[in-house]
């Protein structure tokens, strides 16, 4: 599935699946300024991250626009078999989204 | 009266499509880490467990807008692990909310307003241990 905003890698090893995901998000806090103008760029973070590996919910990630811009978020869980699908989506505060899905290698 | 715009803007923050149970709102606009973490947690006060919980950050960091950080730990049956930077105007990074399959091992990059610590909190077995690593911090991310 082409997502425009999410790249997602999921590798099984030794009975171990590591799942790597970079997603193009400008993650503003809403408290910088732009340089030339002055005036508050507005806030536009991503909120939530969810990870689901065959229909149940793997990981639910709560973040803010302390995560860096372009957030990347890398994580590990028990099984997983070549082949299987993982979906990865976040929503931000001004209501867009996006997901991806993966197999896994 | 353009001045009043931007408050406005900042506080229409609910997204329209949520995917889980709500985001932490009050957590988020905290500005202090105690508050932040017993918001958030419910609790202030986690044992330090240093040996069981590591935080893998730069020593130094020369941009901090982008500062590596992978936690690791062996503590069993693992709820949440949520990362803060104490010295940013909101210490609140991102919480993980868990699922038993995950395991204790999570890697990020995160913005750090200043030299400081980068602070995990674990919840396992229904209590929370923390540990932490300080970066030194050249050039702060506008946090």
């Amino acid at each position: 599935m082409a997502s425009k905003s999410i790249k997602i890698r999921a590798k099984l090893k030794n009975g171990t699946t590591t799942i790597k995901a970079l997603i193009t998000h400008p993650m503003e806090s809403g408290r910088r300024k732009n340089k030339e103008t002055k005036e508050l760029i507005p806030a536009e973070f991503i909120q939530e991250v969810a990870c689901v590996y065959k229909g149940e919910t793997l990981l639910n990630v709560d973040c803010g626009a302390g995560l860096s811009m372009d957030p990347y978020v890398s994580f590990d869980f028990e099984g997983g078999a070549k082949g299987d699908q993982v979906k990865l989506s976040w929503v931000d505060n001004l209501g867009n989204s996006d997901s991806a899905e993966t197999k896994i290698r | 009266m353009g001045a009043l715009y931007p408050i406005a803007a900042i506080s229409f923050l609910a997204p329209s499509v949520a995917l889980s149970s709500g985001w932490p709102k009050e957590a988020f606009q905290a500005t202090e880490l105690s508050d932040a973490m017993q918001l958030l947690l419910g609790e202030t006060s986690p044992t330090e467990q240093a040996d069981r919980i590591r935080v893998e950050a730069p020593d130094l960091a020369d941009d901090g807008a982008m500062v590596r950080v992978k936690v690791m730990t062996d503590l069993p049956d693992i709820d949440s692990l949520t990362i803060f930077s104490p010295k940013n105007p909101v210490p609140l990074i991102a919480n993980f909310k868990f699922t038993s399959k995950v395991k204790g091992v999570i890697g990020t990059r995160i913005k750090m307003a200043a030299t400081g610590d980068i602070v995990a909190v674990v919840k396992s077995g229904g209590k929370f241990y923390s540990g932490r690593k300080r970066v030194k911090v050249t050039l702060g991310g506008c946090a």
